[in-house]
């Protein structure tokens, strides 16, 4: 079996507990094991970044740790998390002097970053652990019916160079992972254009804005529902739908699921147990579809 | 002679900070082509914000400007500007860098000082309500582990951050 030290992250186990149980429960089916460790902290993303760089990778490198003594690798379920993880641990692994600049703030921590672990968002765990093809033979309720729109978000794809989990231009990750469940990925307008999620809370109009132009784009593409790969995407295309009701009187009724949503249904999973009562956006349309 | 001597001075005198900075880097190799600013999705919607004027602003030394300003705060961080640079400028570390220097000057949207206690008080930027974490067994979820909450805090005083939350906690 294939075992890995789970990162949860903050907003995951504060708000969004479909997210974690699909993805607990899809990777336990397809074989996965998720091992939870003791003293993990904040991931330290952009707010972080933000207000300091050095400490933000020096927490990043710190969680690190805690999976190198645990001698596993770490799998993120957070675009925001998969960033800060990954860029953290391929540049202290390829710059030996920030990597002894980030150790002597962690030997107050008494912790010491090898450089031993690799850091993978989820949907590498299913591609390269599991295969697209193994999915395929997996699933019992197929989406025949399901058109996709699918919205990779930022984090998980740029910077390219440190992240390496697709083509930043031109990803097909989602696309491949929708497909082997048979539903189809439908193609819509600025798609790899950033939901606004960031912006939310420092300026609520402009990110408003943004997560409005993907609603329109994936609505009229004719889309059934936009599936996300990261919890602060989800919040501003769900929650931002009833914001843009209430405040601008425009209504999208568009449902939105996380990828492992979509798995977890189609692997057969009872509805019932992925805690669907989190959307806000109802998503029986798609529930229809699948059972 | 001496004249000129000065007025260089005067143009590096902010780049050199920002360079000398994690994130700061590669500003100076801005060539200012525009690439950034016409892959932006905040600067097509809001003229306030521009990439390419905020690295040219640093770079002729306008400090100012460019942290007291709210155009440095708007920026998505979707790291397009980055990926497209023709010249490498790690455009998105760059602003963090400008916005590390505009909070060490209390130059922040509010919401960053929360952010900052929450880290300090927590361990996490958002707390977990205790109605959630009672309904983890209803979904099927397993107990919380604990937060390392005190190897952040010695993280964060180790790089003297941790005075400063505390100074915000108190406002």
């Amino acid at each position: 079996m294939t075992s890995y030290a789970l990162f949860l992250g903050c907003t995951i186990p504060a708000r969004q507990p479909n997210y974690e149980s699909s993805v607990r429960k899809s990777l336990s089916k397809l074989g996965v094991e998720l091992v939870d460790l003791p003293n993990m902290t904040c991931c330290a993303p952009p707010p972080i970044e933000s207000i300091n760089l050095e400490s933000s990778m020096s927490i990043a490198a710190y969680n690190i740790c805690l999976a190198e003594e645990a001698n596993l690798d770490l799998v993120t379920l957070c675009s925001g998390c998969f960033q800060s993880l990954a860029k953290t641990n391929a540049m202290l692994k390829a710059d030996k002097h920030l990597k002894a600049k980030i150790n002597s703030i962690l030997s107050h921590t008494g912790k010491k970053f090898e450089g031993s672990k690799e850091v993978k968002h989820y949907l590498q765990v299913l591609v390269d652990d599991i295969s697209i093809k193994r999915i395929r033979q997996s699933i019992s309720k197929p989406l025949h019916n399901l058109k996709v729109a699918a919205f990779y978000g930022c984090h998980a794809l740029r910077p390219s160079e440190l992240l390496k989990l697709d083509d930043p231009e031109n990803p097909r990750i989602l696309d491949d992972l929708i497909e082997a469940l048979g539903a189809k990925s439908v193609e819509y307008q600025n798609k790899l254009k950033c939901c606004g999620g960031l912006l939310r809370g420092v300026s609520d109009e402009l990110a408003l804005d943004l997560a409005r132009e993907k609603l329109v784009n994936t609505s009229k593409a004719g889309a059934d529902c936009i599936t996300t790969l990261c919890p602060f995407c989800f919040i501003a295309l769900d929650i931002g739908q009833i914001q843009l009701r209430s405040k601008l009187n425009e209504t999208y009724d568009m449902p939105v699921l996380h990828y492992s949503e979509l798995l977890a249904l189609s692997l057969g999973i009872d509805p019932e147990e992925l805690a669907l009562d989190t959307h806000k956006i109802k998503i029986d349309k798609v529930i229809r579809k699948v059972t | 002679m001496k004249h000129g001597k000065e007025e260089k001075t005067t143009v590096l005198s902010f780049s050199n900070p920002v360079k000398s900075r994690l994130g700061g880097e590669t500003i100076t190799r801005c060539y200012q082509c525009g690439t950034c600013a016409s892959s932006c999705p905040v600067a097509k919607i809001n003229p306030q914000f521009n990439p390419r004027e905020i690295i040219k602003l640093s770079l002729l030394g306008e400090e100012a400007e460019v942290i007291s300003s709210d155009a440095v705060w708007l920026c998505c961080s979707c790291y397009n500007c980055q990926e497209r640079c023709p010249q490498k400028v790690e455009i998105a570390d760059v602003i963090y860098a400008l916005r590390n220097i505009a909070f060490e000057e209390q130059h922040s949207p509010d919401i960053y000082l929360e952010f900052a206690s929450a880290l300090m008080n927590n361990g996490r930027l958002i707390p977990i309500s205790k109605f959630l974490e009672k309904k983890r067994p209803d979904y099927g979820l397993p107990p919380l582990q604990p937060t390392g909450v005190e190897a952040l805090k010695k993280i964060l005083s180790a790089i003297g951050l941790g005075g400063q939350s505390q100074k915000e906690e108190a406002k």
